[in-house]
């Protein structure tokens, strides 16, 4: 079993969805985000997704872009983001990489999913890719034997869902608003719908990202899908409060997912 | 050379290697919608009747042919003709395709329309569409643009637009895609996206192109008309590439006329400050098709730099990235300096304030007539005034008080 799909297998014998904690890598220093990743798993975060910082991120709202447009500034690079993958995957922590696809083509398809391989990465969730572009892509992963995350959205039809599920493993990714990624206060009910849409088409977990941001929210999501993915409220906490303020957010978080 | 029996694009947007859609999921369901509209609306006679009348009665096409006898001898005594796009309502080749996709967001029920602009001409020409049909109209505008077209911002105001300058990255035409692309993602049921140019996802690249070719098909036939020949060469400026992908595509099939897009040098592609993207760039992904970008080793976007708002883009439509790689085009740069001579000679010698965009191609054939000699026939897309770029063009003259 891969160490994604033994974090997911966890959480549900401990009758809970698993928590997902999103952080751009180089933010708020490169080494200030291996600690503050480490805080996010020390408070309960079971899988880590490491932002790749990208100069055009169109799927991102005001805060993601401001914390990469700092890691960009702090000079960040596709080798600094594999080092720390390389950091955190070496902890046991199930590690994946979130990137535009730009950087993944720029370096090397192959060459990426090997380096991520390398580093010991679970996988790669790619927000502008989806699988009608994704031959090379599906190649480069399966043979490097790391996992591939598409995602589905609240207006993807139930055919586009079968396409999508078909070429996606590790987990599926499914969008709880339309819009960019950022804190909301309410969510749509629509996400339920789409998380039971998308279980027709496929056996795989079921994450649900953007927009997420507070344990209430979390726990309503943990009752009917199979994570939880929270990324800008970590970016929030930490602009706050360091390290310290992302590990009680995790901690927080990590009460929400369980199911009651 | 290519092979003109193959059809691009496919049937998932693809020009030989580029193009395509590298999009969020959450746009895909709308690019399905814009391709079935649009291809439905072009075989429907209904639409091509609406949209022609309001070619003719709105726009005032055809656009004429100018022979341009002065400005000639700046460019090696060729023969120099002007398709006048700068005529058109609005004042530039852009109300073309705003048009089209004005119908096409009426028929799929949209409410309001969202729009990039560079120079501001597509965002003037979106907020007049808008002001026609009744759609509301939010028109996203890098800061440094704003500054540099305020006259734009002004008329697009005027129109009932809400204009949105735009602060992140470089504050220009890139960064305004972006902020435009979050929008319609968070709003896409009620809001058509109304794309600017030949890039973007599919089917953006031939939707907009469709809607230019009228640029081409009117030069074509008024060449042989008047002077029953094919023009040796026909030269456009290259932004995102939909007013030379707009003259160019009649000619493709006619394999003796040489078709030249001229990129936006900048200080000059040795120097990195340009926006030359298939000179100075390399194949990668950006703004939802794999195309030319300029880019570094790590795939992060360069900034571009030009004179020129409107050719001020990293990116390039994949169609010309397919037009280079096939050999069936070729792409030169233009400098800054270069461009604002062509202006003022343009301006001195036919009457014809250009837009500083155009001015870029008609360096370009400057350059070209000299080498052809003055047998040469050249055509040249003049894509739009320049009554935008006084200020600009004054500073740059030193002709302020
Ligand atoms: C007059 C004029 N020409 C050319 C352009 C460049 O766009 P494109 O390359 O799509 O024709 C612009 C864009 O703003 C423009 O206003």
């Amino acid at each position: 079993m891969s160490k994604i799909h033994e974090a997911f297998a966890r959480a549900r014998s401990e009758n809970r969805a698993a928590l997902i904690g999103y952080l751009p890598a180089g933010f708020p220093t490169r080494d200030g985000a291996i600690e503050c990743i480490r805080a996010m798993v020390a408070g309960g975060v079971d899988i880590v997704e490491i932002g790749l910082p990208y100069s055009d991120p169109v799927m991102d709202g005001p805060t993601i872009q401001e914390a990469v447009d700092i890691s960009l500034a702090n000079g960040t690079k596709i080798v600094d983001v594999l080092d720390t993958v390389k950091h955190i995957a070496s902890d046991g922590t199930p590690t994946l990489v979130m990137s535009y696809w730009n950087p993944i083509e720029r370096l090397g398809v192959d060459k990426f999913a090997a380096e991520m391989a390398a580093a010991g990465g679970a996988g790669v969730i790619t927000p502008d890719l989806t699988p009608e572009e994704a031959a090379a892509w599906n190649v480069a992963t399966d043979s490097n034997h790391i996992d591939r995350v598409f995602l589905v959205a609240l207006s993807s039809t139930n055919e586009r869902i079968a396409t999508v599920a078909a070429e996606t493993t590790g987990f599926i990714y499914a969008g709880a608003v339309m819009g960019v990624t950022g804190a909301r206060t309410s969510l749509s009910g629509a996400v339920q719908d789409l998380v039971a849409r998308t279980r027709q088409a496929s056996d795989l977990p079921i994450a649900v990202g953007l927009g997420v941001s507070t344990p209430e929210q979390a726990h309503d999501i943990a009752q009917y899908a199979d994570g939880v993915i929270v990324g800008s409220a970590f970016v929030n906490a930490i602009n706050a409060g360091g390290a310290q303020a992302a590990q009680q957010l995790a901690e927080q978080l990590s009460v929400g997912v369980k199911r009651s | 050379m290519s092979n003109d029996s193959v059809v691009v694009p496919d049937t998932l947007g693809h020009f030989g290697p580029f193009g395509g859609r590298f999009v969020p999921e959450a746009l895909m369901a709308a690019l399905d919608e814009i391709d079935d509209a649009f291809h439905k609306a072009i075989l429907d006679p209904t639409f091509i009747a609406e949209l022609n009348d309001l070619l003719v009665n709105y726009t005032g096409r055809p656009s004429p042919l100018t022979v341009a006898k002065n400005f000639s001898k700046y460019c090696g005594g060729a023969t120099i003709l002007l398709k006048r796009e700068d005529l058109n309502h609005t004042g530039s080749h852009k109300i073309n395709n705003v048009l089209g996709q004005a119908l096409l967001t009426k028929r799929m029920g949209k409410t309001r329309v969202i729009a990039e602009t560079g120079a501001g001409q597509h965002g003037v020409a979106t907020a007049t569409a808008a002001a026609l049909f009744g759609l509301e109209c939010v028109v996203y505008m890098g800061e440094e643009d704003t500054r540099r077209q305020a006259l734009n911002v002004a008329r697009m105001r005027l129109l009932g637009a809400t204009v949105v300058p735009v602060t992140t990255g470089s504050r220009t035409l890139k960064d305004a895609i972006n902020e435009a692309m979050r929008d319609w993602v968070a709003n896409v049921e009620s809001t058509h996206y109304l794309f600017g140019t030949v890039a973007g996802p599919a089917p953006f690249p031939e939707l907009v192109r469709e809607f230019h070719r009228v640029i081409g098909k009117e030069a074509r036939q008024q060449m042989l008309d008047r002077f029953n020949r094919l023009p040796d060469a026909v030269v456009a400026c290259v932004g995102g590439g939909s007013n030379a992908i707009g003259i160019f595509h009649e000619f493709i099939p006619d394999a003796q006329v040489r078709l030249i897009g001229i990129e936006a040098g900048g200080d000059g592609v040795e120097t990195g400050r340009h926006a030359s993207t298939i000179t100075g760039g390399a194949v990668g992904v950006l703004h939802g098709a794999r195309s030319f970008v300029l880019q570094d080793d790590d795939g992060q976007t360069v900034e571009s730099h030009s004179i020129s708002a409107g050719l001020d883009y990293p990116g390039v439509g994949p169609e010309h990235a397919y037009l280079h790689h096939t050999g069936r085009a070729e792409y030169r740069p233009v400098t800054d300096s270069q461009a604002m001579e062509a202006f003022q000679l343009l301006s001195q010698s036919e009457g014809i304030i250009p837009a500083i965009e155009t001015s870029h191609a008609l360096y370009g054939a400057m350059t070209l007539g000299k080498e052809l000699g003055s047998d040469a026939v050249i055509l040249i897309n003049l894509s739009g005034r320049g009554d935008k770029d006084v200020e600009t063009a004054a500073r740059w003259f030193g002709m302020t008080e």
